[in-house]
């Protein structure tokens, strides 16, 4: 899973799709994974750069993380990376189903 | 570059909370480096906005409404004609279309020029005819009923059940959920923009929505779509935003390509949760919200004026996405003058 390219993401955590038109407003810690994931991260990467960030347990981080990337996809804000799976080994706790 | 002396004759000023294309098409008109341009207004009412607001039209003139008949419309259109010499006339309401159509003949005699769609492609995408364009030109379209008299109200609970969506032959949709709503609309409509009312089949989704200019060969010379952000109580458009939208494109490219269509129009489309697009609608002409499209860099009613002055268009090929448009409410003072003149004289 990765953020779509042509989603727009300001410095504010301002969030534009331009193929709905819609557009969300980003948290902190929101626009700081969104950031990660446009920079082509694996959500394991993710995790471990916030779990290095922030005084969380990994499980707690994982469920948030999880909840927060289940949003993106409803919103349909991500799709599919082309070589999906490829490191689905590293964490198959939040690999997208 | 030399700019190009050009008077141009704009109906639809009636900017209100249902607005006409003429302001946006005069303000896009206006913007233009290639034009010299005198704009002539044309004016159903005396208090269509569009006659008194500054910067629009150069001189208004009111017309008789196209129920009148086609030789009051033609023997005011030719006064006015020789009193202003206009080069290209824009109509901007569907109601008005027919009648111009029919007259294109008569207004080149009188050396005006239009870019309009063909008779027989304005009658194949009207609403009641919509099922049989979707399956011709393979678009997804609504199923939906032609309601000729009172008793077609039982045929659209046979056939649909609630919620559908009943039309106006020319204007106006409502979303009803029962057979007195139903009977309500029909009865409102029908008294107002005569019968057929068409009752649509309800596709829920998100309304999404395009202009586009054709150049009568199968060529899209211009295309944006936009989705509405904020909807007034009659549907219309108060705030919309460019969308990057490949598959709205495509549909807009090969329905131009399929038709040949002449002139502007706008596309209106449902886009479903599972991201299929159906057709609900098809205007045949410049939308309200055209000056969102010169804002993302298309111009297309200056495309349109061009075409129908025979100069050569090249299609665009890009606009802006994320562009946005605002409307907003204003009061203008008007002297009383201006308004005598305009209710008196029937020009301004």
């Amino acid at each position: 899973m990765r953020l779509k390219k042509n989603i727009a993401v300001s410095e504010t955590g301002f969030v534009f799709d331009p193929n709905s038109g819609d557009s969300y407003s980003l948290n902190d810690i929101g626009l700081e994974i969104v950031e990660l994931l446009k920079q082509g991260r694996s959500d394991s990467s993710v995790l471990t750069a916030l779990n290095s960030r922030y005084d969380i347990d990994r499980a707690s981080l994982e469920k948030y993380y999880h909840d927060f990337v289940s949003m993106l996809k409803y919103y349909r804000l991500t799709e599919e990376r082309p070589d999906a799976g490829a490191d689905s080994g590293h964490n198959p706790g939040i690999q997208p189903q | 570059m030399e700019r190009i002396k050009v008077t141009v004759a704009v109906t639809g000023l009636n900017n209100t909370d249902n607005p006409g294309p003429g302001v946006p098409v005069i303000r896009a008109l206006r913007d233009s480096p290639c034009f010299d341009i005198r704009i002539i207004g044309l004016a159903y009412e005396n208090l269509e906005p569009g006659i008194y607001m500054p910067g629009v039209a150069d001189k208004v003139y009111l017309i008789p409404y196209p129920s009148d008949g086609v030789d009051a419309l033609m023997d005011r259109i030719g006064y006015i004609n020789r009193k202003e010499n206009i080069d290209v006339l824009v109509p901007n309401f569907d109601s008005e279309l027919y009648t111009f159509m029919k007259s294109a003949g008569k207004l080149d005699e009188m050396g005006i020029r239009t870019f309009l769609p063909t008779l027989p492609g304005y009658e194949e995408r009207h609403k009641a005819n919509l099922p049989a364009f979707g399956k011709k030109y393979n678009i997804p379209v609504p199923e939906s009923i032609e309601l000729g008299n009172y008793s077609d109200i039982n045929r659209v609970t046979e056939k649909f059940g609630f919620p559908v969506v009943v039309k106006g032959k020319f204007y106006d949709a409502y979303i009803v959920n029962s057979r007195e709503q139903l009977t309500h609309w029909f009865m409102k409509i029908s008294a107002k923009w005569g019968l057929p009312v068409v009752v649509q089949e309800f596709v829920r989704g998100t309304e999404v929505n395009v202009v586009a200019l054709g150049d009568g060969r199968g060529n899209t010379i211009g295309a944006v779509p936009m989705r509405k952000q904020y909807i007034t109580d009659k549907g219309k458009a108060w705030g919309g935003i460019t969308l990057d939208d490949k598959k709205m494109m495509e549909l807009t490219r090969s329905l131009i390509a399929g038709t040949k269509w002449r002139g502007g129009m706008e596309l209106e489309l449902i886009r479903t949760e599972n991201q299929e697009l159906y057709l609900i609608e098809i205007n045949p002409r410049i939308p309200a919200w055209v000056y969102l499209a010169v804002g993302a860099g298309q111009n297309i009613p200056e495309a349109l004026v061009k075409m129908a002055l025979g100069m050569e268009v090249k299609p665009f090929d890009k606009y802006a996405v994320g562009k946005m448009f605002v409307r907003y409410s204003y009061d203008l003072l008007v002297d009383i003058d201006r308004y005598e003149h305009i209710s008196t004289k029937g020009e301004n």
